[in-house]
């Protein structure tokens, strides 16, 4: 790991901004900064909060939104809850699946994008929603969907 | 936290008007435009973007705002125009050309653009007569709105705006006129009914707290909001979080609590910005912190985080996620009231909760008692006070969010407020109060049921969050049965076993059947593991996971059939099934 990112690291979990500090804010606050927790990160937060590397990773493996790898260049997400599966979502992971050339969630092999699956983004009434580099898009089409999906894959990674 | 600079509500107050004054009668126009989480779904920062530039092209000099939701969802990005003395002209679907135009004709030509108006609110002035007043629309004018009073109206990340339409005049007045048990009493007498789900009465939860003679209490505030379909939560947070801020102060001071958290999802930022940027203007106006304003109160406020878990709106697993834990629920007793986070005793009240408080408080608890149901012991009917926050969602024409009086029908809301199902289609279902609510048909009997906490309970359905999701005729109610029970599956925590396997084995069978596999033995095998799953969890998660199913057979048994039997969809569902197969590991 570079000293750079190992610096990112340590000023995210010594600099929150609120005053109750906990394993799961720092790792939090570690995947804001750099979109992902590797080891060091673990050890890093562990020491932090006087922790065992246990529970810092026990914490960090129970909620889906932490990767362990460096985040691919882009992230797409696609809702599936109730009210964008009604409005049609599968046929928005299947567009997304096919735009990305995945057939399942994951990351694509050249490395630019990962693709999730997600259970409420929160805009139900535009539903059905994904998600682009964070920012939400409503009322997709499949279309819609790959023509968000390309732009997004050519313009500056988010990371 | 910062130095109080001043403790006078009045100088306070005094400040707040002089700038909303200048606001809404200076010498500027002034521009709002929606950007909570709808507005931004449907392009609502790209409009801000081309509205700013539009100004500078036309030399106009206009102060812009982002607001939260005014409800009208299918309407956003909704973009309003206020010129000095001029009406409220309010215009739908906005795209950044139609943004420029309004800035040239309306903003700064002083013209309407009438074609992309919805309405207009104040005196009509220079609306010209085919815009119609914004009151009349379906969607708005039954509405009574208490919670959401300030919704897309005021700046939320301005606490100014906030004071100087009422509010903290309700903490003042409890501060300086009630002492705690006043305050709470005041809650008791409204009937107020906690809006999380268990409608459970606020005023008497606040009295398991209060008579804890502990030093150290907690008012947590839950806007955990993972229920697909309920947006309400967010929608109160991300349009006005200073009501929520100053109930939560308001029922800290019934409570003699000393410290509160408000409790929200990680990544939903229109929420998490605009709370903690009204809590930091109240620390420095002395609303929040060591003796609030001039009294022997003392009360602080922060926002935690949580990460992406449905079960983290569970109390306990909401504290055991303050602490940093994996939010997995707790035994009970002990009890929050006596055990809470960090072994405190706490208090837990979802966040449409607390922001009835500062309302109450003001006009009184009888006032809020005089609207909703009345109770009807005869028939297990405790009466629900106060009103309905729904979030309307799926086939329907205006989705959105909507603020009415308990006690009206579901018929009156569907269909003369949100226009029914569109494209002429007939409207079969109704998924309501989350996931783990049922699914209803919309049968004549079911549309006149009255939104109610206990009516709702004894229908099989919960009105718990307020998410209504409109299904029509198309939607296979198989289909969307195995949808609920793969979030479910894919939410349960794991800690108890019934629920994780229970859950599993749900989906399983319900992609079986989905896919014309069924067997006959299938339906009474999910009987069985629903009941093991209601005896056998820690939480609501598992109590009432097995609902989605027990509705459905209730309601759509024949589709069951149909599928178990005749080997027959039942409406579009899909040939190939989607369940995500990432689990909680």
């Amino acid at each position: 790991m570079d000293a750079a990112t190992q610096s990112l690291i340590a000023h995210a979990v010594n600099n929150q901004p609120q005053s109750t500090v906990t394993v799961l804010s720092s790792l939090l606050a570690v995947e804001d900064a750099i979109g992902y927790i590797p080891k060091e990160a673990v050890d890093a937060v562990a020491s932090r909060m006087d922790a065992t590397v246990n529970d810092v990773w026990a914490v960090a493996t129970f909620y889906p939104n932490f990767r362990f790898d460096p985040p691919m260049e882009h992230r797409v997400e696609v809702c599936w809850g109730p009210s964008c599966h009604v409005m049609g979502a599968g046929s928005i992971i299947a567009a997304a699946q096919d735009a990305l050339g995945l057939s399942d969630e994951g990351d694509t092999p050249d490395g630019k994008a990962t693709l999730r699956y997600n259970t409420c983004l929160g805009a139900c009434a535009h539903a059905p929603v994904m998600a682009i580099d964070h920012h939400l898009a409503g009322r997709v089409t499949p279309e819609s969907a790959r023509e968000r999906i390309a732009t997004a894959l050519q313009s500056v990674p988010s990371h | 936290m910062a130095t109080p600079t001043t403790v006078d509500f009045d100088s306070i107050l005094a400040e707040a008007e002089r700038r909303w004054q200048a606001l809404t009668n200076g010498d500027r126009p002034w521009v709002r435009v929606g950007t909570g989480l709808a507005g931004e779904a449907a392009g609502g920062f790209e409009v801000v973007s081309a509205v700013k530039a539009a100004l500078e092209d036309n030399g106009v000099a206009a102060n812009v705002s982002e607001v939260g939701t005014l409800g009208l969802c299918f309407a956003e990005p909704l973009l309003d125009v206020q010129t000095p003395g001029g009406p409220r002209v309010f215009y739908r679907n906005v795209t950044p050309e139609i943004a420029e135009r309004i800035v040239s004709e309306h903003v700064a030509g002083g013209v309407p653009v009438a074609d992309h108006a919805i309405g207009y609110l104040g005196h009509r002035g220079i609306a010209p007569d085919d815009i119609p007043r914004l009151d009349d629309h379906p969607m708005l004018g039954q509405q009574q709105r208490i919670a959401l009073r300030n919704a897309g109206h005021i700046d939320p990340s301005d606490l100014y705006q906030y004071i100087a339409n009422g509010g903290y005049a309700a903490l003042n007045q409890a501060l300086t006129a009630m002492t705690p048990d006043e305050a709470r009493q005041e809650v008791l007498t409204s009937g107020l009914r906690g809006r999380g789900g268990a409608a459970f009465p606020a005023g008497v939860k606040w009295g398991f707290l209060a008579g804890n003679p502990d030093p150290n209490k907690y008012i947590l505030c839950n806007c955990e909001e993972g229920d697909p379909g309920a947006f309400n939560d967010r929608g109160i947070l991300e349009s006005d979080p200073a009501t929520v801020v100053e109930g939560i102060t308001i029922a800290g001071y019934a409570c003699n609590a000393n410290r509160g958290y408000i409790f929200i999802r990680h990544g939903h930022n229109q929420p998490i910005d605009r709370t903690r940027a009204v809590i930091e203007q109240a620390y420095e106006l002395g609303l929040l912190g060591q003796n609030i304003l001039g009294s022997d109160f003392s009360f602080d406020v922060e926002v935690a985080l949580t990460g992406d878990s449905y079960v983290s709106g569970e109390e306990t697993a909401l504290m055991e996620a303050i602490e940093g834990k994996r939010s997995m629920p707790r035994y009970r007793p002990p009890f929050p009231a006596q055990v809470g986070v960090f072994g405190k005793p706490s208090n837990i009240n979802n966040v449409k909760t607390l922001a009835y408080v500062p309302e109450i408080i003001a006009r009184g608890g009888e006032w809020f008692a005089g609207i909703g149901t009345p109770a009807d012991p005869d028939n297990r009917i405790n009466g629900s006070s106060g009103t309905a926050i729904l979030c309307l969602s799926g086939d329907i024409t205006y989705a959105g969010l909507i603020e009415v009086p308990l006690g009206m029908t579901l018929r009156q809301v569907l269909f003369d407020m949100a226009g029914g199902v569109p494209n002429g289609k007939r409207m079969k279902l109704l998924q309501t109060g989350g996931p783990l609510g049922g699914v209803l048909s919309a049968s004549d009997a079911n549309l006149d049921l009255v939104l109610d906490f206990d009516v709702f309970r004894a229908a099989g359905a919960i009105l718990g969050s307020g998410g209504i999701i409109v299904c029509d005729e198309d939607t296979c109610a198989v289909d969307l049965t195995r949808n609920l029970i793969a979030f479910c599956q894919y939410e349960s925590c794991g800690k108890c076993f019934p629920c994780r396997m229970g859950m599993s084995h749900l989906l399983e069978i319900l992609e079986r059947i989905s896919n014309l596999e069924g067997t006959e033995e299938d339906l009474a095998l999910m009987r069985n593991i629903g009941e093991n799953m209601q005896a056998g969890s820690l939480c609501g998660h598992g109590q009432l996971g097995f609902n989605p199913v027990s509705s459905a057979l209730r309601y759509f048994g024949d589709e069951f059939e149909a599928h178990i039997r005749e080997k027959r969809h039942t409406g579009d569902c899909p040939d190939q099934v989607f369940s995500p197969k990432l689990t909680r590991r």
